[in-house]
Parts: structure tokens; C-alpha cells; sequence
């Protein structure tokens, strides 16, 4: 049997897939296709202090092999997440991390503070880099300062494991990643969706009721395998590496740039069971290449 | 309702007119997935990179005793025309069943349905007229050869008929058409937006209720991402492909 174990701050994952925030609601969406336990671990929908409406409709358009969206953290606040989803969804054997956004940094610290108790809730994953809200999102993640405030603040009161998620839409995302490994986070994921754009030629109208959105899907993976291996050459806490993630090889292309887990986004909409023909895929590449430990894979590109 | 992700096969593709084709569908490990009128089926199409996601397309019909389930598709785009074009034999991969389907209701409804929008209301139709009740379609289209599948229609209940152009049952809009002066208990209705707006604005004026399916822009089709919500009036923004497609009017802020 081959090792698929990865530890990522102080959780440990069963295999090093696990899938993208707003992109798997809250797991129960795919409980029909798939058994959740099988997952290294899932993050669910983007949380924030209080409920917002999120964007109005529309929402989504499909780009060439991926699309643009703006949903705007549509959620019912923390306080929903704690009584009703938590004990719903607690009981999964699977890593259960709750992606965090706010507009200011004492909204992240209060929600955070709100998750720790939660026993089954190990880890957050604080976005800092959500491109479809108005204030804070991603104007956190776009500086060094912004960054580091938030995730200090959060470290302050936050024991669990502290994940990072970076926002592509920077000049040097390896600088972003210091700043936060400096500031104290235990790891970082990347990317999270490209500022994007498209307007309809023949009414002349932008196709998003925002204007821009958030690109992601198989268009955007070579630009977020290249800022993994910056990512993971310039610090030393893992990696969680995404951007279009379509299927078991692109899994594995992530970890050998650096990554020591994955996330699959939009390509759950297209197979809900992909995640699960991805460890399957890992497992037989591994036994393929003679590989016993899944640790051997990653940040192995050879030159 | 369970989902279901499925292949299957094409028993057979009719072409209906140049825009229009039916594909008599069946499960390839010969297991139907329970349906509801209403509900709809996500479409893998993803053969070109302008078909990366899914296709939503509404269940048309369901022959439980041929094990069939059929699709009514318009060719929009290349999602769609690669559908119109599959040969017989091919394989079509379906998440199924998904959304709430139509009420089926005690009583007269009148189901009223425009272009591909008459989709979904012949099964419908088939399981209220199995249930004992009373049915009528009014359908709409521009012309003679855009209605369609009307042999099919006239087995589960009267036919009133629409086109833009007069050459076939009353011209003008289905809104104007005489049927709607009469009495029935409910509308069920699918098709473009301003029509399903105008039918639930004289629903509301003559007090009957009312259900529309709505086709909002989907990514997921399953409840997961929010992108197809719609604005509603005791929920504020639900998912149309998960709490939908089909709302009673007057949860809607139209
Ligand atoms: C719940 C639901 C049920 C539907 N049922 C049917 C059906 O029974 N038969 C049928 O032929 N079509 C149906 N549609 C519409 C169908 O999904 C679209 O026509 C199809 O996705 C277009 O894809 P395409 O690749 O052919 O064209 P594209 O090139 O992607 O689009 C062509 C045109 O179709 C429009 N379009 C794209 N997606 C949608 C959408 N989700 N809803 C409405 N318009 C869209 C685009 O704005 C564009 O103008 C349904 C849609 C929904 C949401
Ligand atoms: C519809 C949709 C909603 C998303 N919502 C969130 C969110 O709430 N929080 C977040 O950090 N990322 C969110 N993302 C970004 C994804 O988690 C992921 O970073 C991005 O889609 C790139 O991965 P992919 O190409 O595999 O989808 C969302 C993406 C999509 C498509
Ligand atoms: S299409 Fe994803 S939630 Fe409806």
C-alpha cells in the first residue's frame, strides 16, 4: 500500500486532495456521488461574520475552458455555520476547514474566534483574496501590510491551523507568501480565482452583473502551477496548490511544482465525483512510478 | 431525491425541424432514476473548449414502460447543436434528476409553454391526466413549424394553440389568447421570461395560481456554487437549480 498521508500545520489529511471553498457548498451538495470520507478534507463555502446577499444575478458566464463568476460570499454568517450546517456535517471523517473572508480585520478575528471551539474544525482558510466583494477581500491580499494585519490579528486568538489563500492578482505573489509566513500562518493556498472580464458584442453589456469576476477552471493552471513553485521556493510552510485542477495528472503536475496537497474547484461542476477518480489516479501513479510515499512526489520536478 | 451520475444511451434522434431535435434517451445499466415533471438533467458536453460546462436541459418526457427519458433541444450554441447532431447509439453523460419539480395539483391546469419552453410540461401533462385531472396546454410559437410535438401533446389533454404569424391556431401571443379568458384552478408555465412575466401578470389579476420554470444561468446544477440564484421574496437570493427551477409566482419579486 502506498502512503498518501501529508500534514499541513497541525492536521493530517488521508490523501492530499481536497476540494475548493464556494465550489462544494457545504460537502452534503455531493454526498449522492460521492462518500465524503474519502476526501482529504474539504473546505466549505465562504463564511463571514454576519449573512450576506452576496452579487445580484448574473452571476456566472463560461470563458473559453473555464468561466468567470461573481457570487460575492453569499452565506448566512458564522452563527448559521456553528448551529445549523456544523452539526449536520460534523461527523464526516474528513478534514472539515471553513473558509473565512471579512471586509475588515476585526470581522476575520471574530469569526475565527467563533470557529476554535468547534471540535470537529481543525483548521480555517482565511481569504484574502476574494475579487467579487467591494471592500477588504482582496485588497488584503494585494499588499504585504494588508496581509500581514489580517493574519497577526488572526494568530493572536486563533491556535488551529491557519491556511492563507493568496491572491494571484498581485506582481509578486512570492513576496505576499514571506509576508505571511513571517506573519505566522501555518500554510497558503493558491490561487484563488484571476480578475477577469467579458462583455456580450451583441448587447453591447458586460456579462456579470459586477463587471469583472473571478476567472478559474483549466484556463487558468499554467499561470497557477508557476506561482506554486515560486510560492513553495520561497517559503517553508506547505502549499496547497489549485487553479484548474481538471483531473488526476494536473493533481500531480501541482505537487511536483511544490504543492503538498490540492484543492479541485470548478471541475467538481463537471464530474461531482472527480475528486475521488483523483486519489485513485495519485495511488496508481505512485505504484506506476514505484513511489511508496506521496511525499516523494512533492516539489519533485527534475531539471 | 437521489442524483445520479449517469450514461445514456441514444436510442433514437428525431430531428424535428432545423432548429429542433427529441433524444429518446436510456440508462445504459438500464436503472430509470425516479423524475418528477419539471425536474431537469445536467448535459456533459465538454468536447470543445466552448463547451467546458454542463448544459441544462429539462426533462421532456419519461416512458417508464420503454425505459426512455427524453431531451427537447433547441440548438442554441454548440453545447446544444453537438447534442442535435449525436447519432443514434451514441453516449450522453447526465447528472439526474435535479431540482424541484412542478406541484401536480387537484383540478383544472392550464399549461402554458412558448418555444423550447414546452419542454417540460408533456411530462407533466402525462402525470396529471394520469392522476385523473384535467389538462390543457396552451402553446406558443412564431410560426406553424416551431410547434411542436403536438400528436404527443394531444394524447394527455386540449390543445390551444398560438403563433406569431397566424398559420396555425389564434395569432398573436399566448397571452391573447381566448383560452385564457376561461376558467381553470391553475397555470403551469415554461418559456421565454417576458412570456412567463405577462402569463403571471394575469394570473395574479384573475387570482389563480400560478408556477413558472425558470432558466437561470447554471454552473453546477446541484446547490453548490450559487450562481443561478434568483431574488425572492421570503428567501431573499435561492439557487433556481436546486430550490427551482419551477416557483409559485408569488415567491418571486416579479
Ligand atoms: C433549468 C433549465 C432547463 C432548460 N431546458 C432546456 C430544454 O429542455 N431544451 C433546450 O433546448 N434548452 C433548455 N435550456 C437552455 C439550455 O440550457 C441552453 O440553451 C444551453 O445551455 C445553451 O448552450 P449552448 O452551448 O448550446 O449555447 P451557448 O453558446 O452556451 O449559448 C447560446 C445562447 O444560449 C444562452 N444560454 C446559455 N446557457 C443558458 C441557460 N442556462 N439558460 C438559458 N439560456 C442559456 C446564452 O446566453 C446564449 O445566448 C434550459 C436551461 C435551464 C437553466
Ligand atoms: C462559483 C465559485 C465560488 C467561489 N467562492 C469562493 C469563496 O467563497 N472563497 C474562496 O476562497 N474561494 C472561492 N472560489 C475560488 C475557488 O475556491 C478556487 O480558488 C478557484 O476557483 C480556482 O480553482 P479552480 O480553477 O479549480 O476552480 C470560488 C470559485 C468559484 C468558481
Ligand atoms: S448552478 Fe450552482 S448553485 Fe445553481
Amino acid at each position: 500500500m502506498v502512503n498518501l498521508n501529508v500534514k499541513i500545520g497541525n492536521i493530517e489529511l488521508k490523501n492530499p486532495v481536497m476540494t475548493a471553498s464556494g465550489t462544494f457548498g457545504y460537502g452534503e451538495e455531493y454526498a449522492d456521488f460521492i462518500d465524503l470520507s474519502q476526501l482529504g478534507g474539504f473546505i466549505v463555502k465562504g463564511t463571514t461574520l454576519h449573512h450576506r446577499e452576496g452579487n445580484p444575478y448574473p452571476r456566472m458566464v463560461e470563458t473559453p475552458s473555464g468561466m468567470l463568476n461573481a457570487v460575492g460570499l453569499q452565506n448566512h454568517g458564522v452563527d448559521y455555520f456553528i448551529n445549523t450546517i456544523y452539526p449536520r456535517i460534523k461527523d464526516i471523517d474528513s478534514q472539515i476547514i471553513v473558509n473565512v473572508s471579512g471586509s475588515n480585520v476585526s470581522d476575520y478575528v471574530e469569526v475565527c474566534e467563533k470557529l476554535a471551539p468547534l471540535e470537529k474544525i481543525n483548521a480555517v482558510e482565511i481569504n484574502i483574496s476574494c475579487p467579487n466583494v467591494k471592500q477588504g477581500g482582496m485588497a488584503f491580499g494585494t499588499t504585504c501590510s494588508g496581509a500581514e494585519s489580517v493574519v497577526k490579528a488572526i494568530r493572536k486568538c486563533y491556535n488551529k491551523t491557519m491556511i492563507v489563500k493568496l491572491s494571484p492578482n498581485v506582481t509578486d505573489i512570492a513576496e505576499i507568501a514571506k509576508a505571511v509566513e513571517a506573519s505566522g500562518a501555518d500554510s497558503v493556498s493558491l490561487t484563488n480565482t484571476f480578475l477577469g472580464m467579458a462583455i456580450n458584442t451583441e448587447t453591447r453589456k458586460p456579462y456579470l452583473s459586477t463587471i469583472t469576476g473571478g476567472l478559474s477552471g483549466a484556463c487558468i493552471r499554467p499561470i497557477a502551477v508557476r506561482m506554486v513553485w515560486q510560492v513553495a521556493n520561497a517559503v517553508s510552510i506547505p502549499v496547497i496548490g489549485l487553479g484548474g485542477i481538471m483531473n488526476g495528472r494536473d493533481a500531480i503536475e501541482f505537487m511536483l511544482a511544490g504543492a503538498t496537497a490540492i484543492q479541485v474547484g470548478t471541475a467538481n461542476f463537471i464530474d461531482p465525483a472527480i475528486t475521488i477518480k483523483i486519489i485513485e489516479y495519485i495511488q496508481d501513479y505512485m505504484v506506476r512510478h514505484g513511489i511508496e510515499d506521496i511525499k516523494e512526489i512533492i516539489g519533485g520536478m527534475q531539471l | 431525491m437521489k442524483k445520479y451520475i449517469k450514461d445514456f444511451e441514444i436510442k433514437e434522434n428525431i430531428s424535428l425541424t432545423a432548429q429542433y431535435s427529441v433524444l429518446k434517451l436510456s440508462p445504459i445499466d438500464g436503472q430509470m432514476p425516479k423524475t418528477l415533471p419539471g425536474q431537469f438533467v445536467q448535459v456533459y458536453v465538454g468536447n470543445s473548449r466552448n463547451t467546458y460546462l454542463r448544459r441544462p436541459i429539462s426533462i421532456n418526457y419519461i416512458d417508464y414502460d420503454k425505459n426512455e427519458l427524453w431531451l427537447l433541444i433547441r440548438d442554441a450554441g454548440e453545447g446544444t447543436n453537438s447534442m442535435i447532431k449525436s447519432p443514434n447509439g451514441s453516449i450522453l453523460n447526465l447528472i439526474v434528476p435535479l431540482g424541484n419539480g412542478f406541484s401536480i395539483n387537484n383540478g383544472h391546469s392550464l399549461l402554458i409553454g412558448g418555444g423550447v419552453g414546452v419542454a417540460p410540461l408533456l411530462y407533466l401533462g402525462k402525470v396529471l391526466k394520469e392522476r385523473g385531472n384535467e389538462v390543457s396546454f396552451l402553446l406558443g410559437a412564431r410560426s406553424k413549424c416551431d410547434l411542436l410535438l403536438l400528436d404527443m401533446f394531444s394524447q394527455y389533454g386540449n390543445l390551444f394553440l398560438s403563433t406569431e404569424d397566424g398559420s396555425m391556431g389564434e395569432k398573436g401571443l399566448v397571452t391573447q389568447n381566448s383560452v385564457m379568458q376561461t376558467d381553470f384552478d391553475f397555470i403551469q408555465c415554461c418559456g421565454p421570461k417576458p412570456m412567463m412575466m405577462a402569463v403571471a401578470n394575469i394570473a395574479k389579476e384573475r387570482n389563480i395560481e400560478c408556477e413558472v420554470s425558470l432558466e437561470n444561468m447554471m454552473a453546477c446544477g446541484i446547490g453548490a456554487c450559487l450562481c443561478c440564484v434568483e431574488d425572492t421574496a421570503s428567501s431573499g437570493n435561492v439557487c433556481v437549480c436546486k430550490e427551482g427551477p419551477v416557483f409559485n409566482i408569488n415567491e418571486l419579486k416579479w
